[in-house]
């Protein structure tokens, strides 16, 4: 009885070890952790019970910067995974490694997967495509800037909290109310270069580089300095020396000053919703980003944030068919919708948006929705489809640092975005230099 | 008196210190060199295509005001850690040194901070000190300092150095306290029959025959703040506010693993090579004359 137990458990262990071999295994390196990490471990489970042939096995690498640098370290070892996860700021440096990438579009095409490039929203997947409109890298999680109100502290301040400010000067006026109420902080920012230069450049219809925001070639120039930017950094300089404007820090460091109530007006990542609604203990809104209102054209469209999934080189063809399967399962409308509404990143197809929207979802929660609309404000423009510098990690950390001399009243806006443009088009030379 | 060791075989000393040998090219020249080798080389970040450019990236680095700058802050940076880190710690081990009940339970509780990684000094000491919510932050209001280092780059200087140093003081205060238990009861015991103040004894006695170990930790504390500090600078400032905490080893590290420049960032390792060794050198030559063992 004992060896007849023992037999049956080895054969069908034998059996699951065969079947498991039979499978194709697919590497997926990301940086999601936490709640996020568990939403992106249910697609690759989920993906993995619908079809027998391939399993994706998801890998937390750590932070984007952490996993992009383990993934050239293992692509310069010739065990890359098959796919990555990169942040936004990476999509040059992985887009001119030829050979270390495939691009998506002819990854799909190859495993003859089902792929229409018009069904992604325009300013999702302009991001990360070329200039002819291939897609390089597969668009995962995209957010973007939104403006947050406390509406208990505009009641506070004898404002009305039903009407957030839409412009510049209205921030500026509530913020004065504000202050004059009692309020210690009443505007604050994260992340302040893609708030205030990248997002502020699109909203506002006005180039961050030459050669169409870097799309156009290597030999892009920024164009962060115009009078137009100065004016908007000199006004959040004279915020913050009048004390309507707390700076925070460099990434996300704002998010807590707004849902702690510090703060009563900020600048944040559409992927602020959770944690606001988790430790915020007050009526709060979420909104449009304001815009200078003698700007012609204003407001555009903001850009988006986050990262994409790209297809390292080098794989076999089976592998690839794998790949292709998993990028056409993440793009199916009620997969998409899952990750947009468990997650708050925006969805990546029109069918998807459709089909949250039809859902009733939006009506629970119109922020959700929100980021889609400013998204798709206007059809993206040369200067609001997104942008693509070379080596963009060094170029982010000095505009952030000039921005921090003028915030700290260092240095004067237009010298400061000066030198920012001077420092920043070096690094963009040297890039262009070791990718010809 | 002279203390030597003969060996008969002639391999066998070279067998024992071959090991440490091994690992010494291994972790240590092997990557040297190949910072080196990187360094005149002008490369994108997956090593696809790789030209030989010269000095251009140390050509560029100089042209760089930013860079040059880093220097000051590093100076600056390390002078400070060095000088805190051995004064407060030869504080405590004389204090310490002295107490007669509960020795072992305060010098355990000096030595502790040393297991504690840089990282995570680096954010204890953020979130004490933090513009918001920080207990620190808090007092420091009530007494009407408006602290904010997000902002104000000497007070940046001020967090980083301090977390620096709370994580070296439990290093020096072991070596200094060994130092100090060699020196000889009765050289103290007849300076005082003779009526030497407890700091007169301190300054003519205890501080010159401590000044091998003093020595020792002076260059180790160097050391330490130009390369074993970039934890506690990636955990709090990041290099901020503008340029007031980036000191050369934080950039190294900044260009190299976070932006993927490898022929930049390994141009300024050998630079910072270059420094430590010329700084040592210098230790060697010239301060170390005024050592007496």
């Amino acid at each position: 009885m004992r060896i007849k137990l023992l037999t049956a458990a080895l054969t069908s262990a034998a059996l699951f070890a065969g079947n498991a071999q039979a499978q194709i295994e697919i590497q997926w390196w990301h940086s999601m952790g936490g709640a996020l990490g568990e939403a992106l471990n249910g697609l690759a489970n989920k993906f993995n019970l619908v079809q027998k042939e391939y399993k994706v096995v998801p890998t937390f690498k750590g932070s984007y910067p952490e996993s992009m640098t383990a993934a050239i370290a293992a692509y310069r070892a010739g065990n890359a995974p098959h796919m990555l996860q990169v942040f936004e700021v990476g999509t040059a440096t992985m887009m001119s490694a030829k050979g270390a990438i495939v691009p998506v579009a002819k990854v799909m095409t190859d495993a003859k997967e089902t792929f229409d490039p018009k069904a992604y929203l325009p300013t999702v997947t302009g991001y990360y495509s070329d200039q002819k409109g291939n897609m390089l890298s597969f668009p995962f999680n995209s957010s973007t800037v939104m403006f947050y109100v406390n509406k208990d502290a505009f009641k506070k301040a004898g404002l009305d909290p039903n009407k957030p400010p839409k412009t510049w000067k209205e921030v500026v006026a509530a913020a004065e109310k504000l202050k004059a109420s009692g309020h210690p902080c009443p505007y604050t920012t994260s992340w302040p270069s893609w708030m205030h230069i990248e997002n502020f450049s699109a909203w506002h219809n006005v180039p961050i580089g030459t050669k169409e925001n870097g799309f156009g070639g290597l030999d892009t120039q920024f164009t962060i300095n115009s009078p137009l930017h100065v004016k908007h950094v000199s006004m959040l300089a004279d915020m913050s020396k009048k004390g309507l404007f707390t700076y925070a820090g460099r990434t996300n460091q704002g998010d807590a000053k707004f849902s702690s109530g510090e703060c009563a007006m900020f600048s944040g990542s559409t992927g602020a919703q959770a944690g606001i609604r988790k430790a915020g203990k007050f009526e709060w809104s979420i909104n449009f980003i304001p815009y200078h209102d003698d700007v012609k054209g204003a407001p555009q469209n903001s850009i988006i944030g986050g990262a994409s999934v790209w297809v390292m080189g080098g794989k076999k063809p089976e592998e690839y068919k794998g790949v292709a399967k998993f990028l056409a399962f993440l793009s199916r409308p009620d997969i998409q919708m899952d990750w947009h509404t468990t997650t708050g990143y925006v969805p990546i197809t029109q069918a998807a948006y459709d089909m949250t929207k039809k859902s009733g979802f939006y009506d629970k929660d119109p922020g959700a929705e929100l980021a889609v609309k400013q998204l798709t404000n206007k059809p993206p423009t040369a200067n609001s489809k997104g942008l693509r510098f070379g080596n963009f990690v060094q170029g982010r950390t000095v505009i952030e640092e000039e921005l921090e001399n003028v915030f700290s009243g260092k240095k004067e806006a237009k010298p400061a975005l000066d030198d920012a443009v001077k420092r920043g088009n070096e690094i963009l030379r040297q890039f262009e230099a070791a990718n010809k | 008196m002279e203390k030597r060791v003969v060996f008969r075989s002639a391999w066998l000393p070279y067998a024992l210190v071959a090991p440490q040998i091994a690992i010494t090219i291994v972790f240590f020249f092997w990557p040297a060199t190949q910072a080196v080798w990187y360094s005149f080389q002008l490369q994108d970040a997956f090593g696809l295509r790789s030209q030989f450019v010269g000095l251009q990236n140390f050509a560029a680095l100089f042209k760089d005001s930013n860079y040059v700058d880093s220097f000051k802050v590093t100076a600056l940076f390390s002078v400070l850690v060095a000088f805190f880190g051995i004064a407060i710690s030869l504080l405590l081990a004389t204090m310490a040194d002295r107490v007669l009940r509960g020795a072992m339970a305060y010098k355990t509780l000096l030595i502790w901070p040393y297991a504690v990684a840089p990282a995570v000094a680096g954010v204890l000491w953020a979130f004490l000190f933090a513009p918001s919510i920080g207990i620190v932050t808090y007092v420091l209001k009530g007494w009407g300092v408006d602290w904010n280092w997000i902002l104000k780059g000497d007070q940046a200087m001020v967090l980083v150095v301090v977390a620096s140093v709370w994580k070296q003081i439990s290093y020096n205060f072991l070596f200094f306290l060994a130092g100090l238990q060699s020196i000889p009861r009765s050289l103290i015991e007849a300076a005082a029959i003779d009526g030497a103040t407890p700091f007169r004894r301190f300054w003519t006695i205890v501080f010159p025959l401590l000044s091998p170990t003093t020595f020792f930790l002076l260059v180790v504390n160097i050391v330490y703040a130009f390369f074993d500090t970039f934890g506690v600078i990636d955990a709090t400032t990041q290099g901020g506010p503008g340029q007031s905490t980036n000191i050369l080893v934080y950039k190294v590290y900044h260009d190299g693993v976070k932006a993927a420049d490898l022929g930049g960032s390994s141009a300024q390792s050998v630079i910072l090579m270059f420094i430590v060794i010329l700084l040592t050198v210098v230790q060697f030559r010239f301060v170390e004359r005024k050592v007496q063992y």
